[in-house]
């Protein structure tokens, strides 16, 4: 579905990102794990058209969208859900939602799009509840739902999850991967998922891969990377010595 | 039936992808932590970054046997020790042993790979697989063994040598597979003859031959005589043990397991790529060992690609058996020759055993070649016109083949040495 062949990005004198290549199957989770600094946001913006990439290949469907501007890159089917749960917190919940779909919005769409709305209020209930409620008023875990939700309306073919845990509370985590976890095996949603808790992505992903100051040291299944031992040292705060 | 069919079915494409993503993700990693190929980058310029396509590992340089021999002990290990679970050292055929390591996570992934290839030629949980391979530093017994219980067949550690008890184990215990070196296979089958045992009193059904260079008439000896469908398996400790390729029950070509191996066939001269099809030496680079990375290794296996394609569905590439071992090569008064071509005259003869030896000599400043081959009990007690008919026959097909004259002796059936491990058929008796 998605295919990354040999990416290169640079911050000025920078270089985030040396040659890296990753892929995500139909219907996959994929976590990407490492670091501060290792490159795995640059990865997500580079693929969602955000930065420019020095070099390299990002192919959806096997067609090349590497020199799109991010709104078509959308509109093909990739959505980005950044870190940090930007709401816009004086909207209503249910008109942050409706601005996912705003470039497919028309008169002729309104219905099916409120169709979808519901939908996600049958995949996140809490927030079929506040639907008239100011976004800012929602909690951290609440507006990260609304935050994949809103993704959800850009009918994506491929969801970008950057950071989706940050912030929050270990119940409130485990509840936010759930509902990922569900999202593929509902609704058949391929993801690719950055996480600095490689415990919790890697207990949802099927495979993942290991960045390393902008290098991809390691990749395998999940299995395999929580094996791992330097995986185990370095992200998974488990002491080597057991 | 497959393993993991995921894999060993997947399309070129897919495979591709997944073969760069890995190949890359081993170089950062051997250029982190193995001073080795660190340096090897280094002279050359290029880091790992540089890599962008499969074609691009052509540009880094080969690993050789010496190279593992210099960085004895443990210089290639790319993680420390105590991530290592097993320690493995090349059987040594020819030279100084080199010592390989494996993490958990390699230890799983050779599992497969050998589960796959069991899996491939026929064996699956109901059987009873006895392996006859040398446990021990040796990678054939344990590599064998892990796989066979992966696939959840029951597992006879016999081990190698003792040609009675095994026979025994393999009659009492009903073993439905064996596992050895095709020399040994043959003095098992030779063995189980002459005991008398009929072939009703043993369940084998299938065979899995690996460990050394085996011709398709000693395959169809080996079928015929222990009633079984015996297939060609190949590994080297350097890049794993067994389960880098094996055959399929087509029995035409071994499939490699490509998602974690990647390979190359190259003129062992100009060390360019043969044209496709063509025989040259084979180069395997690791693309998921986690504790013993090879790059680019120089197996001295000589084979080809064949075409690709396969009825049995899988997609991994396949090559064809095993032709001879570049250090095999015997230069005779100039001329190259590979034992493996003396042995493919010899297998085309009516009236000779799968049981040769090649003796050189150096008479002054020529080279001599004396090839002894037991002939089959019924011509041997024939006439003298016979025999020497016979000789005069395999001397002009040796000429033919390879350009030089050899002596030919025949001798009687069972007169030669019978190997438990890897045959030993070439006497270089000459001092250079």
């Amino acid at each position: 579905m998605l295919r990354v062949k040999n990416l290169q990005v640079h911050y000025g004198m920078i270089h985030a990102l040396r040659s890296v290549s990753v892929h995500v199957k139909e219907k996959e989770i994929v976590a990407l794990i490492g670091g501060n600094g290792a490159g795995k946001t640059s990865l997500l913006t580079a693929v969602s058209g955000l930065i420019r990439t020095t070099s390299g290949e990002v192919a959806l469907d096997g067609s090349d969208v590497t020199k799109e501007k991010a709104d078509r890159i959308v509109r093909k089917g990739i959505a980005h859900v950044p870190e940090g749960r930007h709401v816009f917190k004086p909207l209503s919940v249910e008109d942050n939602l409706l601005l996912g779909a705003y470039h497919r919005f028309t008169w002729r769409t309104a219905s099916v799009i409120r169709g979808e709305i519901e939908r996600v209020y049958a995949l996140f209930p809490v927030l079929g509840e506040r639907r008239k409620q100011p976004a800012g008023t929602l909690s951290g875990g609440e507006q990260q739902m609304l935050v994949i939700g809103r993704a959800l309306l850009s009918h994506p073919k491929v969801l970008l999850l950057d950071e989706p845990s940050m912030g929050l509370a270990p119940k409130v985590i485990r509840e936010i991967f759930e509902h990922v976890a569900r999202l593929r095996a509902e609704r058949g949603m391929t993801i690719l998922l950055v996480e600095q808790n490689a415990r919790a992505a890697l207990s949802i992903a099927d495979r993942g891969y290991v960045l390393e100051t902008g290098r991809v040291v390691l990749q395998g299944s999940s299995e395999e990377l929580l094996a791992n031992r330097d995986v185990q040292r370095a992200y998974l705060g488990r002491d080597a010595e057991r | 039936m497959y393993w993991e069919p995921d894999f060993e079915c997947m399309a070129r494409e897919e495979l591709e992808q997944l073969q760069l993503e890995r190949l890359q993700s081993t170089l950062n990693r051997v250029y982190a932590h193995v001073p080795f190929y660190r340096k090897a980058f280094d002279a050359i310029g290029m880091t790992p970054e540089d890599i962008r396509s499969l074609s691009d590992l052509a540009k880094l340089p080969f690993t050789t046997k010496n190279d593992l021999r210099d960085s004895y002990p443990y210089g290639l290990f790319a993680v420390p020790l105590r991530e290592v679970v097993r320690i493995h050292a090349s059987s040594g055929t020819t030279g100084t042993s080199t010592v390989v390591g494996y993490t958990r996570n390699d230890i799983k992934i050779w599992s497969n790979c050998v589960g796959r290839i069991l899996t491939m030629g026929g064996a699956g949980k109901e059987d009873v697989i006895q392996i006859a391979f040398g446990y021990g530093l040796f990678t054939g017994g344990f590599g064998l063994h892990y796989g066979a219980e992966r696939i959840g067949a029951s597992v006879i550690p016999v081990s190698s040598g003792n040609t009675a008890r095994q026979i025994k184990i393999m009659r009492d215990f009903k073993s439905t597979a064996f596992v050895s070196t095709p020399s040994y296979a043959m003095l098992i089958a030779d063995t189980i003859r002459e005991m008398g045992i009929p072939r009703a009193e043993l369940s084998l059904k299938y065979g899995f031959f690996g460990g050394e260079p085996w011709s398709e008439r000693m395959r169809q000896e080996i079928q015929e005589k222990l009633g079984i469908i015996a297939t060609d398996n190949y590994g080297l400790s350097e890049v794993m043990g067994p389960g880098v390729a094996g055959e399929c029950l087509e029995r035409n070509g071994q499939h490699f397991n490509e998602d974690h191996f990647l390979v190359e066939v190259i003129d062992p001269e100009t060390l360019k790529p043969v044209a496709p099809g063509e025989t040259g030496e084979l180069v395997i680079t690791t693309l998921t060992k986690e504790a013993f990375p090879m790059i680019r290794y120089r197996t001295r296996d000589l084979t080809r690609f064949m075409p690709d394609g396969c009825p049995c569905g899988r997609t991994g590439r396949k090559m064809a058996r095993i032709s001879g071992r570049t250090d095999d090569m015997l230069i005779i008064r100039g001329v190259n020759v590979f034992p493996s071509q003396i042995e493919a005259v010899l297998f085309e003869m009516e009236g000779t055993e799968p049981h040769y030896q090649i003796v050189v000599d150096r008479k002054g400043a020529m080279d001599e070649v004396t090839v002894r081959v037991e002939v089959s009990e019924a011509i041997f007690f024939d006439q003298m016109r016979r025999q020497k008919e016979m000789v005069e026959k395999i001397q002009k097909r040796i000429a033919h083949e390879l350009g030089i004259s050899a002596d030919v002796k025949l001798v009687e059936p069972k007169s030669l040495e019978r190997f438990e491990g890897k045959a030993t058929r070439v006497i270089d008796n000459r001092k250079l």
